[in-house]
């Protein structure tokens, strides 16, 4: 369990003509229990863009498409595999899957599930017209679909896949018979959207909300809520009052700022757990010669590129004090990281903690690297895409200042952050990283590989980090099909990737939900905010 | 009149053309649409089918082109996130923002013009000046300031008004509309007036500035040496004669909160084009961004020639064919 204990503090800052009203209404939903409480309004923060659950790869769509559709396996709230449509899997060669599926469910609209289903999602998700984000690189990796019976499907690759049974936690399984010419806007317009999900799509306005109703006939633990309605409200004052005005019953993305108001209000309960999204920091590999935003301290070209210096990488990270980030900039929201995963994932390195800020470590390994009197340097990141992200370079561009390093910072929208960063205009950024697999080969390969175009490796590798040791120990991981074996290969991998500080780990958020009090709430790591995950309080 | 509508027309083509070219460049100086709709997770061979499937892989000029050249055929695109017409998503928000924008300019004339009259012909007395200090806050202070003090006064103490969103509908000629249910009346005051709070002051200033002008006027004071009531002088004579500035102002306000209620749409969570313009530039939807400024142009123009033809109404002074 995950849900936080309620401080219990008297007095709010919100005046308390509603208190009673939500005290009542609080006691009304515990006495009367859950079959009263049949109907959940959610206010979410981001946008749900597409119904289609092969369209576009998005957290919010991905949260909308677990509550209407199933994958053959599911992650749980630690982002651990579970099984959900099919009931086992194991590999029976080096290259094949077989997948044994769960028997007697049916599509909301009554339609059998069967293995030749499975077939045809495989067959549709790269052919989705205008994906602007397709799945297809889950499905990839697999080369021939086998039926062996209604119920039992092999997966044939071409080279060892260990990751198969992770990848398809994200392909939602349609129907031969009723999406055989489905298109993006049928599922948007609702008749598309039948899927095996613990709800049914009732109705969908694009940008402002989508109800459901409970699938009566799921396969899984049914959901308390006979109907669901779940509104979009990106303004994050606005989601916070919504809830205190009692018009939406649990609302995500509690802005940090309001954490320790929401926190001490008696009428409302807060559900809170450590994430998977790492914020660090990138730095410039790929520059042989002058990174572009550094210079000395005249201001004049620095001829050697010192971030390609492990040593001044360490330093840089030494002189970052995250206990204070995460505790004052954060507001607590935050732990310090040391690494990709929090402890507890698959590939998380044990004894690979955070590094404490050290002064004099730091200077001594700026003076062995050659940069005695430091340099100056500027830090960019967005200002609009993470919890406090302009505050953040700002507080690392005055440690690094205090340091040595005269960091000038420069914070800039996404859209034109993000464009930057992946042409490599930057020194050193502020970006992050969400491993919604949660496990440790995600970023490995995504970020901090070499980039190859060849193998796929390292496309979100901004600043081109590379090294060969921990691109070979990576390549033995994704060969290796024993669990234990790719965990210990993973954890080597991580090692060497953050004893040469490749990337600047800073801190991993923690996700945060708020809800009237009389319900509750388990917390996911991956951030998605889905009804099933939401019940009355008294039940359990 | 002719020549003149068909003047306006050529007009409005005109810079409606430039308008696209803009936005076209503009998204290309800004950013790359596919580095932030792509999921991170996806690999370079996505990242290139991607940019293909979108048509970003062809030069600008060739974008463009292909661009225009289904313009002239009616189809503006289809959004890169939603993969609908540009053209239907805005059209499909437009009942919503409309429904404010004329909320808020009726809201704007039926507060404004009285009380603006009233400060007009008593301007020392207390409550014209209280009039005019209240008026003074509702130009300086932020619309999304003021949209938050409301949700927190009258939904969250109170508990009123629903603090978001845009309650029941009811389906009129084939849309949506909120106004014509309660809950929805409920839904709707609270954006409402918090777009009209700044349009309510501004006609007030204008009226005040206008009645305090006209009453010096020697057809005025011949009206009032003839003999005739109070009255008539005020609403007749005066009132006519003020109108033509309002008019002209209330037009181009309404025309830019049709066009840009965005903060307000967004702190009340209301799901018409302004949330629909700024989620799009949020991601670089391009598509999108061009159909609608295209459609706000054209708006803009509309509302211009119907100010131009409520003039010569007002005014039989103005004579349109005068001005072509």
């Amino acid at each position: 369990m995950l849900v936080s204990p309620l401080l219990g503090l008297p007095g709010n800052i919100m005046g308390h003509h509603r208190h009673a009203a939500g005290l009542a209404a609080a006691l009304a939903i515990a006495v009367a229990g859950p079959a009263a409480a049949q109907s959940l309004t959610v206010g979410v923060g981001a946008p749900v863009t597409s119904i289609d659950p092969h369209y576009h790869q998005l957290s919010p769509n991905t949260a909308v498409a677990h509550m209407i559709f199933s994958g053959l396996t599911t992650t749980d709230g630690h982002a651990r595999i579970v099984p959900d449509l099919a009931e086992s899997w194991h590999a029976v060669d080096e290259t094949t899957w077989e997948f044994k599926l769960r028997r007697g469910v049916r599509f909301h609209n009554g339609s059998e599930f069967t293995a030749d289903d499975v077939a045809f999602t495989f067959d549709r998700v790269p052919k989705v017209p205008n994906s602007p984000s397709s799945y297809a690189i889950y499905t990839r990796p697999i080369t021939r679909v086998e039926i062996v019976d209604s119920h039992t499907l092999r997966l044939h690759t071409a080279v060892p896949y260990p990751l198969m049974p992770t990848d398809l936690a994200s392909v939602m399984i349609l129907d031969r018979e009723t999406h055989a010419a489905a298109t993006t806007e049928g599922f948007n317009a609702g008749p598309m959207a039948i899927g095996t999900g613990p709800f049914r799509m009732v109705s969908h306005r694009n940008g402002d909300r989508i109800e459901f109703e409970r699938n009566e006939g799921y396969f899984g633990t049914a959901p308390a809520w006979a109907r669901v309605t779940y509104r979009m409200i990106t303004n994050d004052p606005a989601r916070t009052a919504a809830l205190l005005a009692g018009d939406v019953d649990v609302i995500d993305q509690v802005p940090t700022s309001d954490l320790a108001k929401l926190r001490a209000d008696q009428r409302l309960t807060l559900s809170e757990t450590t994430g998977l999204r790492l914020i660090f920091l990138g730095l410039d590999h790929l520059s042989a010669e002058a990174s572009p935003f550094v210079t000395d301290n005249e201001g004049k070209p620095v001829p050697r590129n010192p971030l390609r210096d492990p040593r001044v990488r360490r330093a840089l990270s030494l002189m970052i004090d995250r206990g204070a980030i995460t505790e004052r900039v954060m507001e607590g929201a935050a732990i310090p990281a040391g690494q990709f995963l929090p402890e507890g994932s698959f590939g998380y390195a044990p004894g690979l903690a955070a590094p404490r800020q050290d002064a004099e470590a730091a200077k001594k390994l700026l003076a062995e690297a050659g940069f005695p009197q430091g340099f100056r340097m500027t830090l960019h990141g967005p200002n609009d895409r993470y919890p406090n992200d302009a505050r953040i370079i700002q507080a690392i561009g005055q440690m690094w200042t205090r340091a040595g390093i005269r960091t000038a910072i420069e914070a800039q929208p996404w859209t034109t952050f993000v464009g930057r960063a992946a042409k490599q205009d930057f020194s050193a950024f502020l970006i992050g990283w969400g491993t919604s697999s949660g496990e440790a080969s995600n970023p490995l390969r995504n970020l901090t590989a070499t980039y190859d175009r060849e193998k796929g490796y390292g496309a979100s590798n901004r600043g081109r980090y590379s090294n060969p040791e921990a691109d070979r120990i990576l390549d033995a991981a994704m060969r290796e099909l024993d669990d234990p074996k790719r965990e210990a290969l993973l954890q080597q991998a991580t090692r060497i990737v953050f004893e040469d500080t490749g990337i600047i780990p800073v801190h991993i958020q923690k996700n945060a939900w708020a809800m009237r009090r009389g319900f509750a709430h388990d917390a996911r790591a991956d951030e998605l905010t889905r009804a099933q995950d939401i019940r009355p309080a008294a039940a359990r | 009149m002719t020549v003149f509508l068909l003047r306006r027309l050529l007009q409005a083509a005109a810079v409606v053309l430039v308008m696209s070219l803009l936005v076209f460049l503009g998204v290309f100086a800004i950013g790359d649409p596919i580095e932030i709709l792509i999921s991170p997770e996806a690999d370079q061979f996505e990242r290139e089918r991607a940019i293909k499937a979108l048509g970003l892989d062809l030069p600008l000029w060739q974008q463009y082109l292909v661009f225009l050249g289904n313009a002239l055929q009616g189809d503006l695109g289809r959004s890169f996130v939603f993969n609908e017409p540009a053209l239907k998503l805005i059209l499909e928000r437009m009942p919503a923002t409309l429904e404010l924008a004329i909320g808020a300019t009726v809201l704007a004339l039926l507060i404004g013009l009285p009380l603006g009259l009233y400060a007009g012909l008593k301007p020392n007395g207390a409550l014209s000046k209280g009039i005019m200090a209240t008026s003074i806050l509702g130009f300086s202070l932020p619309t999304f300031w003021v949209g938050l003090m409301l949700i927190m006064v009258f939904a969250v103490q109170l508990g009123w008004l629903p603090s978001t969103g845009r309650g029941e509908t009811v389906t009129l000629l084939g849309t949506r509309w909120s106004f014509l249910t309660l809950d929805g009346l409920a839904h709707m005051a609270m954006p409402t007036l918090n777009l009209a709070l700044f349009k309510i002051s501004l006609v007030i200033r204008l009226t005040r500035a206008g009645v305090r002008e006209t009453m010096l006027m020697d057809y005025v004071k011949f009206a009032r040496a003839k003999g005739l009531s109070p009255a008539r002088v005020t609403f007749v004579h005066v009132f006519k004669n003020i109108l033509i500035p309002v008019v002209t102002v209330v037009g181009l306000e309404f025309g830019g909160t049709i066009a840009f209620s965005v903060v307000t749409e967004s702190v009340f969570a209301w799901p018409g084009m302004g949330k629909l313009i700024i989620d799009s530039i949020n991601v670089l939807d391009r598509p999108v961004m061009v159909a609608y400024l295209m459609m706000i142009v054209l708006l803009f123009i509309t509302i211009n020639l119907v100010v131009d033809i409520t003039y010569s109404l007002l005014d039989p002074r103005v004579r349109l064919e005068g001005k072509s």
